[in-house]
């Protein structure tokens, strides 16, 4: 009965130049888009999207939060696992942007159920890909190479992403 | 007075040289492509809040080194900070200058860091500097009726 809806995508990032960026990477990509400038905010946002009747206010729903890692006060990090903490918010698909590539960080970061970690500048082609992401998470069957926390509990140290 | 497809070919000539002398890089075509009818302006936009960012950031930086006792956590900040955000607007020369801020900040060593600090002064003044000369051109062109080439 409804059209196919856009995707609602929350981004987090402390730059304001990077906001600017992926915002117009995201419209441009055809999501609909929240930007805040820290994971508190993010967290306001998504709780607040909760309280209210989410039934009601669908069109509010948060479909993917995309955040940078290296933030002040609460890092990508420390967002990502409050999100996969959280009852309510853990079914959410976090994808990770940050400009350093250090493998013991993205390791730590998909352990802890990152669907994705992209270096910084992000590009388009990165992000026309996050639609499959939100689709794939929607449609998530077991798959037997890439772990992923909130499917299972990881036995063995991360193995690299297929 | 420069007939349109002569300002043209100098816009094509000058990105070009940027590219190639270093100054530019890809991230920047990026930027560009991402600019359309429905938002003339992006780019002069992000690079306008790029220099206002930087003027901040380079003023901290040079209050950070003239402390008494230098917050070596805090200098490394700014300039991770001023990292991100040329890397983000592909000013590749200026991203990589800050890279080595990086290493002096590690060992305390404020000669480095002040050395540092003069380079990216000057990389990010070359670059402001070519960056308006190619925003004066595009207007140029786009006064002359004309429209501003795509160089891939």
């Amino acid at each position: 009965m409804e059209a196919a809806k856009e995707l609602h995508v929350l981004a987090v990032d402390d730059s304001n130049i990077d906001r600017k960026l992926i915002e117009k990477l995201l419209k441009v990509s055809s999501f609909k888009v929240t930007v805040v400038d820290s994971g508190s905010r993010a967290l306001e946002y998504l709780r607040l999207d909760d309280d209210t009747c989410s039934s009601r206010f669908d069109d509010l729903k948060v479909n993917l939060i995309i955040t940078d890692y290296s933030m002040p006060g609460m890092t990508g990090y420390e967002l990502l696992k409050k999100i996969k903490n959280s009852s309510t918010l853990k079914e959410i698909p976090v994808v990770i942007m940050s400009s350093e590539n250090i493998l013991t960080r993205i390791d730590r970061c998909l352990e802890e159920g990152a669907e994705d970690y992209l270096l910084k500048p992000v590009k388009l082609s990165d992000v026309t890909r996050l639609k499959d992401t939100i689709l794939n998470t929607k449609n998530r069957l077991p798959r037997s190479c890439h772990m992923n926390a909130s499917m299972s509990p990881p036995v063995s140290p991360a193995p690299k992403l297929c | 007075m420069s007939s349109v497809l002569q300002l043209q070919r100098q816009f094509i000539d000058y990105t070009t040289s940027l590219h190639n002398e270093g100054y530019l890089d890809n991230q920047f075509t990026e930027l560009q492509k991402l600019q359309d009818e429905s938002n003339p302006d992006f780019v002069t936009e992000v690079v306008s809040m790029y220099f206002e960012d930087s003027d901040k950031l380079l003023n901290n930086l040079t209050t950070a080194l003239q402390q008494r006792n230098v917050d070596y956590k805090q200098v490394d900040a700014h300039a991770h900070q001023f990292k991100g955000s040329s890397s983000s607007i592909g000013a590749k020369r200026v991203t990589n200058v800050c890279a080595h801020f990086k290493g002096f900040c590690e060992a305390k060593n404020l000669d480095g860091c002040l050395r540092c600090l003069q380079q990216v002064k000057q990389e990010y003044i070359f670059f402001r500097n070519k960056l308006e000369a190619l925003f004066r051109l595009e207007q140029q062109i786009l006064q002359a009726g004309g429209s501003v080439p795509m160089v891939e």
